[in-house]
């Protein structure tokens, strides 16, 4: 078969009998659901880890929660995300007898995964802060955290924003492992449609378009983001 | 925290702040330190106007940041409003909304307006009092509606009205001063505390800033300015402190100090300055 018949039946699997609906409502919804839930946990996780950084270390329980913070950012910066599904799926949550199903468990993972890096991020973020924006709000009486969230976090996420688009886009990339844990995503669907005739070729272009389409508009966003928060800054 | 009351000491009266043996030092590797207020004791009253000289690296800076705790004080205390501030167990923020604070380098919020930057923590504070998150919204609504009343008035006041919409970014410096001026007049502190305040400005614009200052002085706010104006100090100042290398080495009214200084480094600095 050449390329052009392989191209005809994938076309025919993929849109006369209605493979896209599949590929839209499990494969690319579910890419998109672990990869901006996982955003979203990553971003909470990763701001509690980088305001520990941050903080005056001279009393005891930053000392303490930044031991913690380092433990987990090195677990989840040292080892592959593909450890941490397995690791998640088939040993730890067996173990603890819970069960969420593989989407969750995904969407779990990749948060606390992206947290790790996302608080590295921050950190960054809020460190290039002007040191005076935090004195200027303490000195009228706002409290440490306030001050931190009024004031120093906003300006700390614009800067970090081209790098977070970065980590976002990797984080669309890495749910294609998802398949490991029994998740169906764009990578699962488009096997699966390929095990029909053993033709890969044509499926996978199919999915490599999307994936790029996917992360083109990203990019766009991200770009729209940007300069609605840049606003405040000299023409 | 009772035993620190109790420590107050005893005085006339129109005492605002009184500052007791107190020392700073800076770590700056882990055997060194470098001592940079050395037992200062000095007190600040009601109505007056302090201004502070010297040399630079004399720790008169350092002073004024510790006189909100900007800067922890290493030893010592400073009495504000019956509580030594200089005690960690002392709710240190409390205070300072009853200390208003101006940078050399203006430090307002880069991501707020004008009329944000002046209103941000009047309404956290005083929403935080009814209540934060819980506080009825009406309530709510009431003090935001109060606080932009309070700081259009203060806007109107600087001739800056137009600018309440407007982005730090796209002002000149002396608009940023005095609208970073404002901003601590709108928490109605009972002192002001300038950290060199005309340093960082273009000439044209050290006017416009001293101006501002001069009219709160008239109106009998309590301040100490840390400057170089010297100008400024003899004309504004009912009293100005020399400091040099971590000590107060000179204190007498302006008149006195300028024309007729005691202490031999005071004379070899003003030789130099004026």
């Amino acid at each position: 078969m050449d390329f052009l018949d392989q191209w005809s039946a994938f076309w025919r699997l993929f849109y006369t009998n209605g493979g896209y609906k599949r590929v839209l409502s499990e494969g690319l919804a579910n890419t998109l659901k672990i990869s901006i839930l996982g955003l979203i946990i990553g971003i909470v996780i990763g701001t509690l880890i980088a305001a520990v950084k941050v903080m005056p270390k001279y009393k005891r329980l930053p000392r303490v929660l930044n031991v913690f913070c380092n433990i987990y950012v090195g677990f989840f910066r040292g080892t592959p995300i593909v450890v941490q599904l397995l690791l998640a799926y088939y040993v730890l949550f067996p173990l603890m007898g819970v069960s969420i199903g593989s989407l969750n468990t995904c969407i779990l993972i990749f948060g606390l995964n992206s947290g790790a890096y996302v608080s590295e991020i921050m950190r960054a973020g809020i460190q290039s802060v002007d040191a005076g924006q935090m004195e200027a709000g303490r000195a009228l009486g706002l409290g440490y955290a306030p001050a931190m969230i009024k004031i120093v976090i906003p300006q700390a996420i614009k800067n970090i924003l081209p790098t977070l688009g970065n980590e976002f886009i990797a984080l669309i990339k890495d749910t294609s492992v998802v398949s490991f844990v029994a998740a169906v995503d764009l990578y699962k669907v488009f096997t699966e449609m390929g095990n029909v005739n053993y033709e890969y070729l044509a499926p996978y272009l199919m999915m490599a378009i999307i994936y790029i389409v996917l992360i083109l508009l990203v990019t766009l966003l991200f770009k729209l983001i940007e300069q609605k928060m840049h606003r405040g800054d000299r023409v | 925290m009772n035993n620190t009351v109790n420590n107050v000491p005893e005085t006339a009266g129109d005492e605002l702040i009184v500052v007791r043996d107190l020392c700073k030092s800076f770590r700056i590797s882990k055997k060194k330190e470098l001592q940079v207020l050395k037992n200062i004791n000095s007190v600040i009253h009601k109505n007056e106007r302090v201004a502070v000289i010297g040399p630079s690296g004399s720790g008169k800076s350092t002073f004024l940041r510790c006189l909100n705790c900007m800067e922890d004080p290493t030893s010592g205390s400073i009495f504000f409003d019956g509580d030594d501030i200089a005690d960690v167990r002392v709710d240190i923020n409390k205070h300072r909304e009853n200390i208003g604070m101006v940078f050399q380098q203006f430090n307002l919020f880069a991501n707020k307006t004008v009329l944000q930057n002046i209103t941000l923590a009047p309404i956290y504070l005083k929403t935080k009092k009814a209540g934060g998150l819980f506080a009825k919204s009406a309530v709510k609504k009431q003090i935001r509606k109060e606080a932009e009343e309070h700081a259009m008035q203060l806007l109107r006041r600087i001739g800056l009205e137009d600018k309440a919409n407007a982005y730090p970014s796209t002002l000149s410096g002396g608009q940023k001063q005095r609208i970073a001026i404002v901003r601590a007049l709108a928490m109605n502190p009972k002192v002001m505390l300038f950290d060199e305040p005309t340093s960082a400005l273009d000439p044209e614009m050290v006017g416009e800033v001293l101006d501002l200052m001069k009219e709160l002085a008239n109106e009998g706010m309590t301040m100490v300015i840390v400057t170089h104006e010297m100008g400024f100090a003899r004309e504004v100042a009912d009293r100005v402190l020399f400091m040099d290398n971590g000590v107060i080495a000179e204190e007498a009214p302006p008149a006195e100090l300028f024309n007729n200084p005691k202490n031999p480094r005071t004379k070899e600095f003003l030789s130099k300055v004026l």
